[in-house]
């Protein structure tokens, strides 16, 4: 499937701006990114059910710009789950099927009875439906209304809609938002699964970095109607392409920092020069991007240099492990990730000052502007390697 | 959006295919509906409009325009005065009665609970039932000496009244029949409107001390019902203005042309005398009677809407 | 406190049962006297219950004398007739405007804003006009004809469509479904409560209609039940009052037997609107 310079706009509001995307057979990509970006409009436009404005939409090689929604072979499950509520379970799933197999006269009240060929094809269609029923253990709630589930059951039955007409393409609209933060966890791990055994492409559209990064094979990161960047979950958190991605991608967040380069292949934060390598002219002004677990408690008497000093503001207990929320001299908000043991260790309270060392290969550069600085990424690639 | 992508110009020339078939489904289903639209609303409207300015009379062979005539005719004759003061007389009659009367009656079939459905429907009964029929129940109920209001009144002391043959009863008779057939559906509409207000206002109420009824009423009922009330007023006041079935059954507009009403009055002349010209102008009359009446009910249903 | 809190529920029981006894008196004396004989119905001593039976000779008076029940046949037809075109064409028009992008989408909704403050005597005359020009006078056609739109109804399913899930629409689309299938495959099942409350709105309005069927019924034949209770009274006048109010019981019976097995629909219904 691949997108060609996609772009809409309602109005004067552009949401969509000549947007490329080439999405490979069997990959399960998802489209990330804060509401409003852009992302469900593009997943409609793959679908059909808005028209783009501008660009084209290509599936296996054909455009399908001129294809209705229903003729272009993709399933999606709503965010909502859209079942239709006055059909049971077993006819919500077979739906689909009675469209692409029956002809529009045997469909019909009365009519229908005449066709000699309708009982046949309905027998196939209820095993079918009773197959998929079976691999989503929803075969016992095949009698029922929709408005009789669960949200999770609902769930399962939107997607024993779109399975069972073995698209070429699923699309997916945040499936999971409508679930309980325990159930969104567990279907995390089902869809994947469920991706694993179809083999079929999965587009997946959520405003959750921990879906995308939980399930994805590679991760579209949206913002303002354009993509950031492209590419595995791994890509985006060790070589984020710019601050906007580093700042999505990752729980607890990033930190970011001020600092200058020092001239010499490294930068400052105030007095202190930390091992970053950059190699910027001398105080060229640089925000960098520290993940928690890059920053760790050194202790008081080792006298090293490059350390940060800091206040610790709060500790919040992760269970396996801690959030420390320490106070910078300058007043910048640093978190560090730090094993059970470690802060135990270290017997901490809230205003106990704390040296925090900074693991300078695996820190993240940008200019002011938020891109990122070339030269860190070679020597970070070099660091990763 | 103006930089595209040189590939997408072939799809942006040409409509999508949703959209097209947006556009074929929408005017395949619309396209009845909007020819019936045009031919039973617009077009006689519009032909309306062109009547009063003629002498037009059913079957004669042609016509010729007669300007103003028609209205000037209209305000100078007699009956079509009388009758416009007849039907401003009914619905001053009808309007605060079966308001005010409907409210009183909601509140205190609210407060019910278990003959709460007994009362709804019993008041709710005259506004499902044919009118027409009712109306020579009506008729027979207040007959002089068969009637059991005629017998009542004897009994009372008022001697034998003959309502309907009283000019100046006669419309008060049809109004209070007014009254009787709206009522229920005006009680009904109030208690749409009590049920949505919120309990705990009535509890903060009684915690600011006004926990009486009159106070309850006036603190919070009153003020929340206002939309209601006005939504009741303007449709009560079209029904009203609308008087028909009544007069014809029980008056024909007598006796002394004190029951003649604008539609009474509006039938004879365009069905009955065939004056096609002259009626026309009178249904323009009415109809900027409702259109006006009609506006301030949108003005109310928006506000409605706004306070919910 | 005590005291009061018994004296007005008291007061306010005493006022409803008034108001209840004034309500019902016309029914009920209807009833009373379709089975009274001629003899008490004129006589000078006034009874509640009629010492004679007399509902049977009344009853069947009513329906072999008059032509009522023609009339009740021709009010059938008549808003049966009204309400499957109505329907037939409300519904799709509805959800056109709802949820179809097309080119007259809001042109046609304003006029159905417009058409919404226009009642049938507005019209009346020209219709009449057309219909006596076509010769169609005096035809069930011309008794059906103005009421064929609804734009009352228009604008009820359309409101109705407007809430119901896109997504849902949506998803029949994908499963490749057409816009005419997802109307009666999805969408109408859906709005049956919808369809019921508007059914009743157009039945109770158009069987109860008088001023139409008098301007364009002149024969007997086509007479709807107002019309019939009309024909009826004049030619009983002065004379047989049981027979009169057996009449009119039965002419308003269906609507109110209606009412009172179905009565959350008609409430729903009927109070839909003002423009009654």
């Amino acid at each position: 499937m691949r997108l060609r310079g996609i772009g809409k706009a309602y109005g004067s509001t552009g949401v969509l701006h000549a947007l490329d995307l080439d999405v490979r057979a069997g990959e399960f990509l998802t489209l990330v990114g804060p509401s409003g970006c852009g992302k469900s409009t593009l997943l409609r436009i793959i679908a059909g059910l808005e028209v783009q404005d501008a660009g084209s939409v290509e599936i296996g090689d054909r455009s399908v710009d001129d294809l209705l929604p229903g003729d272009r072979d993709v399933a999606m499950v709503f965010q909502s789950y859209a079942l239709y509520p006055h059909l049971s379970v077993g006819r919500n799933i077979a739906t689909p099927l009675e469209m692409q197999r029956l002809t529009l006269a045997e469909r019909l009240p009365l009519l229908r009875s005449l066709s000699p060929r309708r009982p046949r094809i309905m027998r196939g269609i209820r095993a079918e439906v009773a197959a998929v029923a079976a691999q989503l253990r929803i075969d016992h709630l095949l009698e029922r209304k929709p408005g009789q589930l669960s949200g999770g059951q609902r769930q399962r039955v939107a997607l024993g809609r779109a399975m069972v007409r073995q698209p070429r393409l699923f699309l997916m609209d945040e499936p999971l938002s409508n679930l309980d933060a325990k159930l969104r966890v567990h279907m995390r791990g089902e869809l994947a699964d469920l991706h694993a055994r179809l083999g079929a492409t999965f587009v997946y559209v959520t405003h959750d970095q921990a879906e995308a990064m939980t399930m994805s094979d590679r991760i579209a990161l949206m913002d303002s109607g354009r993509i950031l960047q492209l590419g595995t979950p791994a890509d985006l958190y060790d070589r984020p392409g710019s601050l906007a991605v580093a700042q999505f991608i990752g729980g607890p967040p990033i930190n970011v920092i001020d600092a200058l380069a020092d001239g010499g292949g490294g930068v400052s934060v105030g007095p202190v020069a930390l091992p970053v390598p950059c190699s910027l002219p001398a105080g060229t002004p640089i925000r960098l991007g520290i993940r928690p677990e890059a920053v760790e408690l050194a202790g008081a008497t080792d006298g090293e240099s490059g350390l940060l000093p800091a206040r610790l503001h709060r500790a919040e207990n992760l269970g396996a492990e801690w959030i420390l929320q320490c106070v910078l001299a300058g007043g910048d908000l640093l978190a560090a990730r730090l094993s059970g043991a470690a802060y135990n260790a270290a017997a901490l309270r809230p205003g106990s000052a704390v040296l925090l060392r900074i693991d300078g290969p695996h820190v993240h550069v940008f200019d002011v502007q938020g891109r990122r600085v070339p030269a860190s990424a070679v020597s970070l690639a070099a660091g990763a390697a | 959006m103006s930089a595209v992508v040189p590939a997408a110009a072939r799809s942006a020339g040409r409509r999508a295919p949703q959209s097209r078939l947006e556009a074929v489904a929408g005017t395949a289903f619309a396209l009845p509906a909007a020819i019936l639209i045009l031919a039973v609303l617009i077009v006689p409207l519009m032909v309306l409009a062109v009547l009063s300015f003629t002498d037009y009379r059913l079957g004669a062979v042609g016509m010729k325009a007669v300007g103003l005539d028609n209205y000037a005719a209209l305000f100078a004759d007699g009956v079509f005065r009388r009758s416009l003061t007849n039907t401003f007389l009914y619905v001053a009659i009808v309007l605060p009665v079966s308001v005010f009367g409907a409210l009183f009656i909601a509140i205190l079939v609210q407060a019910r609970a278990r003959t709460r459905s007994f009362y709804e429907v019993v008041y709710f009964l005259p506004v499902t039932s044919t009118l027409v029929a009712m109306a020579t129940v009506w008729q027979f109920m207040l007959h002089p000496a068969l009637g059991p209001v005629g017998t009542l009144s004897v009994d009372l002391g008022f001697g034998r009244v003959d309502l309907l043959n009283d000019p100046d009863l006669a419309l008060l008779a049809l109004a209070a029949i007014g009254v009787w057939q709206v009522i229920g559906f005006n009680m009904v509409l109030f208690m749409a409107g009590l049920s949505v207000i919120p309990r705990d206002l009535y509890e903060a109420a009684a915690l600011d001390r006004a926990g009486g009824a009159v106070d309850r009423f006036l603190t919070v009922t009153w003020p929340m019902l206002g939309p209601t009330t006005m939504f009741v007023t303007i449709t009560s006041s079209i029904t009203a203005f609308k008087v028909f079935d009544t007069v014809v059954v029980l008056t024909r507009g007598g006796p002394l042309g004190s029951t003649e009403t604008l539609l009474y009055v509006l039938y004879l002349e365009g069905f009955q005398y065939f004056r096609i010209g002259y009626a026309a102008a009178m249904t323009m009359v009415l109809l900027a009677f409702l259109v006006a009446l009609s506006v301030l009910q949108a003005f109310a249903l928006d506000r409605k809407v706004h306070y919910q | 406190m005590r005291a009061r809190g018994l004296v007005l529920p008291l007061a306010s029981h005493a006022v409803l049962a008034t108001g209840a006894v004034v309500m019902l008196a016309p029914f009920l004396w209807m009833l009373l006297t379709s089975i009274r004989p001629p003899a008490e119905v004129f006589g000078t001593v006034f009874r509640l219950w009629p010492d004679n039976f007399w509902g049977a000779e009344n009853y069947w008076h009513a329906l072999t004398v008059g032509r009522l029940p023609r009339t009740m046949l021709n009010g059938a037809i008549v808003c049966a007739g009204i309400l499957v075109v109505q329907l037939l064409v409300c519904i799709p028009a509805a959800y056109a405007l709802a949820k179809l992008e097309f080119g007259f989408n809001r042109l046609l909704f304003g006029l159905v804003l417009v058409g919404l403050c226009i009642p049938i005597q507005v019209p009346a005359l020209p219709l009449y006009i057309a219909l006596a020009e076509a010769k169609l006078l005096d035809t069930y056609f011309a008794l059906m004809a103005p009421f064929f739109l609804s734009v009352f109804g228009i604008f009820l399913f359309r409101q109705f469509f407007r809430g119901y899930p896109s997504e849902i629409i949506q998803a029949a689309r994908l499963d490749g479904m057409r816009e005419f299938e997802i109307v009666w495959r999805i969408v109408l099942p859906s709005a049956r409560p919808a369809i019921a409350a508007f059914s009743v709105f157009s039945v109770v309005a158009h069987w109860n209609d008088l001023y139409w069927p008098l301007i364009v019924v002149t024969s007997g034949d086509l007479a709807t039940p107002p019309l019939g209770i009309l024909a009826f009274r004049d030619t009983e006048t002065g004379g047989n009052y049981g027979a009169l109010m057996a009449g009119a019981a039965i002419v308003t019976a269906p609507m109110v037997l209606a009412f009172l097995a179905a009565r959350r629909t008609f409430l729903r219904g009927i109070t839909m609107t003002g423009l009654k």
